[in-house]
């Protein structure tokens, strides 16, 4: 009985630190990320496999990623949606972020190489969590391209 | 050497085909960070330790890819792809691959 109760409270501390902290600091997140994209839109990365034919492009293969962690809220909602199903809007915020993140670090990288595009720009996900928490999900979401620099 | 994830340079024509060339690279956490990462973990955010560690697990995967073009004679490396698998806790596999081409870097061939 007195595992139980403890088990219970010590969820309980982290669903709420979780819940704060990790609440925060998504606030904070998305907050940067489109106060970065506004500046960022002068460099637009596209899906594009050709680049325009307007004449010689250096190139240079550019690459951004971020590896991102779920906090315990939202894992412990995501896990109360398993038993109903639906959307489970918190690990869709997390992919969100972690997506917007790394195109932003590609094209900083892209920015400081002059380049003006960013072409055929691919994204992978992988789950590096491991055995031991999986039910904490450890996210690296890596996005590359190729920047395009006008020769002149 | 240049790499590029398009099918070409631009400019550039492609006067030999070398096949494909890759590069991979295991990497493993270290304890220390491994502990930190889990501490921040109930907060949720970036953890950047790992970020770091799988940035350099590429670059390292890419430099193999580099000396394994370099040495059949290549000077470009086309159409690079990277894939990432997690072999057991705590370690992952970074895997990158591309076409090994020797470019006519003299050439200015618009047609493309």
């Amino acid at each position: 009985m007195f595992d139980l109760l403890f088990s219970l409270f010590v969820t309980t501390i982290l669903v709420s630190l979780g819940y704060f902290f990790g609440r925060r600091a998504e606030i904070k997140h998305f907050n940067n990320l489109v106060k970065r994209e506004a500046t960022m839109n002068k460099l637009p990365a596209m899906a594009s496999r050709i680049p325009p034919g307007d004449g010689e492009y250096d190139q240079y293969l550019v690459s951004g990623s971020v590896v991102i962690a779920n906090d315990y809220f939202k894992s412990f909602v995501a896990g109360l949606r398993n038993i109903f199903g639906g959307k489970v809007r918190t690990y869709e915020t997390l992919l969100d972020r972690a997506r917007r993140e790394a195109v932003l670090r590609m094209k900083e990288k892209a920015q400081a190489l002059g380049a003006e595009a960013v072409f055929n720009v691919k994204y992978e996900a992988s789950n590096i969590s491991g055995q031991y928490n999986k039910r904490l999900p450890v996210i690296e979401v890596h996005a590359y391209g190729t920047a395009l620099k006008k020769q002149f | 050497m240049l790499i590029s994830n398009l099918e070409f340079m631009t400019g550039k024509k492609v006067i030999k085909h070398l096949g494909l060339v890759q590069g991979s690279s295991v990497r493993a956490k270290h304890a220390g960070k491994d502990i930190m990462s889990g501490i921040k973990n109930m907060f949720g955010g970036e953890l950047t330790a790992y970020t770091d560690l799988l940035q350099e697990s590429r670059e390292e995967a890419t430099n193999r890819m580099i000396q394994q073009a370099e040495s059949i004679g290549a000077n470009a490396v086309l159409n690079v792809r990277y894939s990432t698998s997690s072999i057991t806790a705590g370690a992952a596999e970074i895997y990158v691959y591309g076409t090994a081409v020797v470019l006519d870097m003299n050439s200015d061939d618009f047609s493309q």
